[in-house]
């Protein structure tokens, strides 16, 4: 297998594999927050940054977006890759001041101090609530300006008509900037403006998620998921007192 | 043929089609951007995007008539924030705004590579050279017969 | 290529010489985007109207940019066997007496700049003399703004209508094109790699290694891209060649497709350049018709087109994975590399993205050789390179110098030093991606490596000659401004960390700053410029780093002293009248827009400091220099807050 070296240490890597990757299969901690395994690098949020010091263009790569290579020398606790990172976290905590994963890596590192950024919604512009809706295959959000306006939107800022009400959104968030709220039949989710109506159970009235979602799963399914309308719970004691 | 259509290369497509829109309606209407994104089978997400992306495109319709004053570095050392500031104070709106009466759109523009003749102006995309405040309110007025009437 | 192509070429060569040199004058009209604006439409119609209305035989032609934008509209006229005579700052007035004098086998000599006794035809190298230098005009080429400059990049600028590919040809254009046709690709990019070439754009990297890698990436679909996003503010080298000699681009893509084995091409353009984009896509549309793209080019059966892609106004698209996604049809937002665009570019193929005046030196360098090429420069940076030489300085325009020349040969030479007798203070390189150069250094050599250790950089070639009157602080807060406004807001540190230091340089420019902010700025940048994601954010902080390094004084005067030395930033600044000085001539009160000038017809006057909006008009129009300025004081500075 082909090997490189992170912070003095012989790690072996895969073809294709990344440096982040190579790093914490090898038991290495590097910080990261734009980066999901399931939905790609995005390399905007340069918490995983890296130095280079041999085998590559020299200077600082975020290592979510580094292919590994035979010969690639990086150090990811350098002094200049600490400086960095305090300030790129200072920043995103002037977005999102109640960020966990922020905070937590700002009580271990220190972070710099920025004015706080009240208008952001506690949005760090990660990308991963487009990147999942994308994989969803909705794309009912998108960013939209550029610079200091960038946000992430629904167009026009108008009630999407492809939001699902699914929550992958709500689930990749690392800065909780999405709320979503349920009440009795409607599921809200709050940035995108989004109000549904959730499937309850015919029986105990359970709610099993918003109706959207379950007519596009209705579409893959013969015979129907939610033919006789119950909770999961609900079909079980059923199926118990049909069998039993 | 509509403008949707026109465009066949998929190479700059998407900003070709929108620069026709913004050029026909002066916008770039909710509707326009249904269509397109429909027709070319793309997210409306993607296209609004790259709406709010380039300074080219707006989602408000401009004026008649827009004069985008030139801040690139030599003219803004020699005057183009004063030049600006007296068109401010001539069409009552702000850089960036339309006057109410949907005449002019007043802009702030990158660079437009005329420097030696700086500080430049472009009126409805002509530059004009050497400009001064008094000039370019001079220049805005063929277009205004009526002065201050506002029909 | 068939003999039948090459006798169809020598024909066309012909057809474009008779244009060239005509058995009648010609007339030619600067109509570049710089003319146009200086009124050279107004003396085209003008010289029509006239040319007809007297009934004169002559040929009238809309050339491109001659460079001297300055002292634009320009205006030439050659007349056979006479020396070609160019004029500057021509009103439509004078076409009727330039039109009599012509007739009358005269030379006009009011605001004739110089002559031109003979041509040089860089591609073959060719002399064609024109004629005896006329009594009462020196040569073109020794001018100082001339003088230094070797034209290769610019060879036919302001020479050709650049919506002619006749012209073009007659001044051998497309015969590097026919013989790159009959060479091995990998011999072509050995001759680019000998030439030393490198990006012109910014970057600098070697162009014959990217078309080798490029060449190298398998056999399958791949483009080629000009790159005329030209956004540097101060750079306009690239919108020239594309509007004056569009064909020389052209050829260089179409020797590249033949390199590289791509078969479409791509030239992308600015949306601020609308007349780029109509003189590129007609010289596409001619070289369809003649055969020079299309299916079977010069019937050599390489198959080759190209398509014009207008940006839509982002500073960041001239990064160049940025651009491909704009040409995707998403926003202007780069992707980490690698893969390099070389590999992995437009719609996953390979491809290769050359700047605009890159491209236009390939045909020369093909065709006099790698050699040849490199023989102007230095080791390191061979050739030459096309700079904007505007701002503060007495001739202004393009000016095209072998690398190594020194700062002081463009700005003090070329340039002529700064205008209205004021101090030379800095040279600003690269935009707003370099750094400024303080007057004390105009001895340093233009290569890459010699600015580069100078804290500037060669960038696209953008040269902002800065006197006494600008100010450093200023002058950045200006450009983070800009870079923070064109930032396409992917990565942390470019948007929100450019925009922190602009806020801390709109608090040093308001007299709300502090000593400590110094140390800030400079810790700030470095880290900016380390860890963002491309080489917008990664050089948005060189013009802080490189002003905090060598104007610090200035920086001071403006946290400690809440002065600015140049008298620029308003708050810090109060203008008063030296009584012995003023001489009561009232220039002063005519220019104030503030009306804050007191004293009546005759009289000493004064600046009632209320109404004084600080704009310096005043000072600037004094000609008894009794208008002076010093700080407000460090308590009324700090009693606006």
């Amino acid at each position: 297998m082909p090997w490189m070296t992170i912070n003095g240490i012989k790690v072996q890597y895969r073809d294709g594999e990344t440096v982040l990757a190579a790093a914490r299969s090898g038991g290495m901690e590097i910080p990261s927050l734009c980066f999901h395994p399931g939905l790609g690098h995005h390399g905007s949020c340069r918490l995983c940054l890296v130095e280079i010091l041999a085998g590559g263009r020299p200077g600082l790569a975020a290592s979510c977006a580094l292919p590994a290579a035979q010969g690639l020398v990086v150090e990811a606790g350098s002094e200049r890759v600490i400086q960095s990172r305090r300030m790129v976290l200072g920043l995103l905590l002037a977005r999102s001041p109640e960020a966990k994963p922020l905070r937590e890596l700002s009580e271990k590192l220190g972070a710099l101090e920025f004015p706080p950024r009240p208008d952001t919604r506690g949005c760090v512009l990660c990308g991963l609530c487009v990147r999942a809706c994308r994989a969803v295959g909705q794309n009912a959000i998108n960013f939209s300006g550029r610079g200091r306006s960038r946000r992430v939107t629904v167009p026009f800022d108008l009630p999407p008509g492809d939001c699902l009400g699914c929550r992958a959104c709500e689930n990749v968030c690392p800065a909780g900037a999405i709320k979503v709220v349920e009440s009795r039949g409607r599921i809200a989710i709050l940035p995108w403006q989004s109000e549904l109506e959730t499937v309850c159970c015919s029986k105990c009235g359970a709610a099993m998620g918003s109706r959207p979602q379950w007519e596009s799963l209705e579409k893959l399914f013969s015979p129907s998921l939610l033919r006789a309308g119950l909770c999961p719970a609900c079909r079980r004691r059923l199926q118990a007192a049909f069998h039993g | 043929m509509n403008i949707i259509n026109r465009h066949t290369s998929p190479n700059g497509r998407v900003l070709s089609i929108l620069e026709e829109f913004q050029r026909k309606y002066r916008h770039l209407p909710e509707e326009a951007l249904r269509a397109a994104a429909g027709e070319l089978g793309l997210p409306l997400g993607q296209l609004f995007g790259v709406a709010t992306f380039y300074t080219s495109f707006s989602l408000r319709p401009r004026g008649d008539r827009t004069i985008g004053v030139c801040h690139g570095t030599v003219c803004h050392v020699k005057g183009a924030g004063r030049v600006a500031a007296e068109l401010e104070k001539a069409l009552g709106v702000a850089v960036g705004g339309t006057t109410a009466d949907g005449r002019y759109t007043l802009e702030s523009v990158k660079c437009l590579g005329c420097c030696s003749l700086a500080p430049v102006a472009s009126i409805d995309g002509e530059v004009q050279a050497r400009i001064s405040p008094e000039a370019v309110v001079k220049l805005l007025q063929p277009a205004a017969p009526g002065g201050e009437s506002g029909e | 290529m068939s003999e039948e192509y090459a006798r169809h070429l020598q024909h066309l060569e012909n057809l474009g010489l008779g244009r060239l040199y005509p058995r009648r004058p010609r007339i030619s009209v600067a109509m570049a985007s710089c003319g146009r604006a200086a009124g050279s439409e107004k003396i085209y119609r003008a010289l029509g109207d006239e040319l007809e209305s007297r009934g004169i035989d002559a040929f009238l032609a809309p050339t491109g940019c001659p460079g001297l934008c300055s002292r634009e509209p320009m205006v030439s006229v050659l007349a056979p066997g006479k020396a070609r005579v160019h004029y500057s700052g021509l009103g439509p007035e004078d076409a009727g007496p330039l039109l009599s004098a012509l007739a009358a086998g005269e030379v006009y000599l009011k605001n004739a700049l110089g002559a031109e006794t003979e041509d040089h035809l860089v591609i073959s190298g060719r002399r064609i003399s024109l004629g005896p230098l006329p009594e009462g005009l020196g040569p073109m080429a020794g001018l100082d703004f001339y003088r230094p400059q070797v034209r290769l990049a610019t060879r036919n600028c302001g020479c050709i209508d650049p919506f002619s590919v006749h012209e073009y040809i007659g001044r051998g254009g497309y015969r590097a094109l026919r013989e790159a046709l009959s060479r091995e690709p990998a011999e072509i990019i050995r001759e680019i790699k000998k030439s030393g070439l490198r990006g012109l754009g910014g970057a600098g990297f070697p162009t014959g290694v990217k078309w080798e890698t490029a060449a190298g990436a398998g056999n399958g679909e791949k483009y080629i891209i000009c790159n005329g996003d030209e956004g540097d503010p101060g750079a306009y080298m690239d919108r020239s060649i594309l509007e004056s000699d569009p064909h020389s681009v052209l050829e260089g893509m179409i020797i590249g497709a033949h390199c590289l084995g791509a078969r479409h091409g791509i030239v992308y353009v600015r949306a601020e350049y609308p007349l780029a984009v109509k003189t590129i896509s007609h010289a596409i549309a001619q070289a369809r018709e003649l055969g020079l793209l299309g299916k079977d080019i010069m019937s050599s059966g390489l198959g080759f087109d190209v398509e014009v892609v207008r940006g839509a106004g982002a500073f960041v698209c001239g990064e160049e994975t940025a651009l491909i996604a704009s040409i995707e049809g998403r926003p202007g937002e780069p992707r980490p590399r690698p893969p390099y665009p070389t590999r992995e570019g437009l719609w996953g193929r390979p491809t290769c993205i050359n700047n605009v005046e890159t491209l236009a030196n390939i045909p020369l360098i093909v065709h006099r050789g790698g050699e040849w090429y490199g023989s102007f420069g230095t080791a390191g940076s061979r050739g030459t390179k096309v700079f904007a030489l505007v701002g503060k300085v007495k001739n202004s325009g393009l000016v095209e110098i072998p690398m190594g020349a020194t700062i002081g040969d463009i700005v003090l030479s070329a340039g002529g030093g700064p205008d209205r007798g004021k101090r030379l203070k800095a040279v600003q390189t690269g935009g707003p991606s370099g750094g400024c150069i303080p007057a004390s250094m105009t001895g340093i050599p233009v290569d890459y490596e010699s600015l580069a250790g100078s804290g500037a950089i060669m960038g696209s070639g953008g040269m902002v000659v800065m006197d006494e009157r600008v100010c450093m602080v200023d002058m950045v807060r200006y450009f983070m401004s800009f870079v923070a406004g064109e930032s396409c807001g992917k990565c942390a540190p470019c948007r929100d960390g450019t925009a922190e230091i602009l806020n801390i340089l709109d608090g040093i420019t308001l007299g709300r700053g502090r000593p400590e902010d110094l140390d800030t700025l400079a810790g700030l940048s470095r880290l900016v410029k380390g860890s963002s994601l491309c080489g917008l954010g990664q050089t948005a902080t060189n013009p802080v780093l490189s002003t905090l390094r060598y104007f610090r004084n200035e920086y001071e005067a403006h946290v400690k002293d809440k002065f600015c030395p140049a008298g620029v930033c308003r708050q810090l600044v109060i203008y008063r009248v030296d009584p012995d000085l003023c001489a009561g001539c009232g220039l002063c009160a005519g220019d104030c827009p503030g009306g804050a000038i007191l004293g009546g017809e005759g009289r000493t006057r004064a600046i009632e400091p209320d109404s004084c909006t600080r704009c310096g008009a005043c000072y600037e129009i004094c000609p008894q220099g009794a208008i002076y300025f010093t700080g407000r004081g460090i308590s009324d500075a700090m009693d606006d807050h």
